[in-house]
């Protein structure tokens, strides 16, 4: 097991993982840009109230930005997810969170591709907090599809 | 005096989940066995439908609906033809806005609202405000949501014609001052309907002392089963009002061009088949909550709120919402830790309560918060359960909070 791996497996780690996404989120603050895609997740959940926004060019994401009051899990995975798609194109971007969605689902998974992000591996264990746990991955989500039916 | 260790043998939720704190009481209540009794009674003994049937069950099934209003009028004070069974509070409010609305409300009158109201007392005007074009406003409130009554008669202009207001707010758990917000509105011919979801059951309720025209409540909030609703209301505004539904079991007759007669009030809100089972538990709910006492129950509830609220207001972490109020949830924040992560952490340790905004979402304008915790108890809470609260409380930090989902 190499060094990251056994850190990806530390539930001190993990947790000293989440609480600095939560306290200090990447990728927090919404521009205000042409052609930037935007979703506002506040209509299924009671509680988190979010937007999360992507600068899609060239079937590349430029760009992503969040922002909103929200959990510790909806937080930290939106600011984690912010870091692992800004460059990935769509592709490549669909697939890790497709990946995400199956771990959050207790289904079979490459924790390779997810990095930090294995930090919700065990969500799923509280389905109430399942929806939090998406929220700013399903925006993505979306907004991808989105981009993809204008330029189809 | 009030045995609550004896009184919690009533509840199969309570003897089936012995090590559970359950403070979620304002979202609903847990049923005694002999509610639960009387609806499986009703199901294996006498299901029938109601109304005109001419044999032995049907009769019975007549009789236990019939008898279910008296214990409503016996819980709450007023006559049995001014309790009508709906859905649930939420449909007696509509059917209250939408009947006023239809005929006593016109373009530039004035509905009074506050802004601690659930949704079920403020979307219904809200939309019916844009079609009849009548305006609402709200009375202003304190830090905690108490209405002010030199506020509330500052408000009353010539264009107010109605007031709905809760008894007890779902968030806060001010208790306002209905009976003197009747007589002054009164006054001035202005009707007053009132949510009572979080009083009834909880507190004494005597529609005819209060003097309000309408007064709605829900049956799973006090010991009933879900989907059964009151509305009682004054009889002659009953009667002057239209239904909200219409169909079988409410008309008296109707003809092929078109024209129909209805029964009279309180039969003609009480559209198709009921809820006869709901009836039948809400009926048992009521003798249950008379025979233990509105005011013993009153009593103990302000008893534990006072225990509760001296053990928690001067945790440093706590951020205490409505600490003076009498009544209703304790509702607070845990500094730093958001909301739902506090419900989430309080439920690893086999504790129910509730975060969110709990239907208020505009409320943040009087407390400065979108989220916020919400315990509320009931007569079967227990002082040893307040104490596994507070223990939990204090084991609470940002990362226990974040270890319950690692």
């Amino acid at each position: 097991m190499s060094r990251t791996d056994e850190l990806l497996n530390d539930p001190v780690f993990l947790r000293e993982l989440v609480m600095d996404h939560y306290k200090y989120p990447h990728n927090h603050g919404l521009v205000d840009k042409e052609d930037i895609l935007s979703r506002h997740m506040a209509s299924d959940s009671c509680i988190d109230d979010i937007t999360v926004q992507t600068d899609i060019q060239d079937g590349v994401i430029k760009d992503v930005r969040f922002d909103g009051i929200a959990c510790t899990i909806s937080t930290a995975s939106t600011s984690m997810m912010s870091d692992l798609l800004k460059g990935k194109s769509l592709e490549e971007a669909k697939n890790i969170i497709e990946t995400y969605l199956n771990m959050i689902e207790n289904k079979d998974y490459d924790p390779e591709k997810l990095e930090e992000a294995v930090a919700f591996k065990n969500v799923y264990k509280q389905a109430n907090r399942i929806k939090c746990a998406t929220i700013g991955w399903k925006a993505m989500q979306e907004m991808i599809e989105e981009s993809e039916n204008k330029n189809e | 005096m009030f045995d609550v260790n004896e009184i919690r043998k009533d509840f199969p939720m309570i003897t089936n989940h012995p090590d559970m704190v359950y403070f979620d009481n304002s979202a609903t209540t847990y049923k005694p066995k002999r509610v639960l009794d009387a609806m499986m009674e009703y199901y294996t003994s006498y299901n029938s439908n109601i109304e005109r049937g001419d044999y032995d069950t049907a009769v019975r099934a007549d009789k236990a609906y019939d008898h279910a209003r008296e214990a409503v009028a016996g819980l709450a004070n007023c006559e049995t033809k001014e309790v009508a069974f709906l859905a649930n509070v939420t449909a007696a409010l509509n059917q209250v806005a939408y009947g006023l609305a239809k005929d006593h409300l016109k373009e530039g009158d004035t509905v009074l609202l506050s802004e601690a109201e659930h949704a079920s007392n403020l979307l219904p005007w809200f939309y019916l405000s844009r079609q009849k074009g009548f305006r609402i406003r709200y009375i202003p409130l304190d830090k905690q949501a108490n209405v002010d009554l030199e506020a509330f008669k500052d408000c009353l202009d010539d264009t107010v014609r109605v007031v709905s207001l809760a008894y007890v707010t779902n968030v806060l758990g001010s208790v306002q001052p209905i009976k003197e917000i009747c007589r002054i509105a009164h006054e001035k011919n202005i009707l007053v309907c009132v949510d009572g979801a979080q009083a009834i059951g909880h507190r004494k309720v005597d529609f005819k002392d209060l003097d309000a025209d309408f007064f709605c409540f829900s049956s799973h909030k006090m010991c009933g089963p879900d989907g059964v609703g009151v509305l009682i209301g004054k009889y002659h505004l009953l009667q002057e009002m239209d239904p909200l539904l219409l169909g079988g079991g409410m008309n008296a007759r109707f003809y092929a061009d078109g024209t129909y007669i209805l029964k009279d009030a309180p039969v003609k809100f009480e559209a198709g088949t009921p809820n006869i089972e709901g009836v039948v538990g809400l009926s048992s709910a009521c003798e249950y909550l008379t025979d233990l006492g509105m005011d013993r129950i009153n009593a103990y509830e302000e008893e534990l709120r006072r225990y509760f609220i001296g053990k928690i207001k001067d945790m440093d972490q706590i951020v205490l919402y409505n600490p003076d109020n009498l009544s209703g949830p304790v509702t607070f924040n845990v500094k730093d830790i958001f909301a739902q992560d506090v419900a989430g952490y309080l439920a690893s340790k086999n504790i129910a309560v509730r975060s969110g905004n709990h239907c208020a979402k505009i409320l943040h304008e009087i407390i400065g918060t979108d989220q916020s915790v919400r315990a509320s108890l009931y007569f079967y809470n227990t002082k040893e359960e307040i104490d596994v609260f507070t223990e939990a409380l204090k084991g609470l930090s940002l990362e226990s909070a974040i270890d319950v989902f690692i």
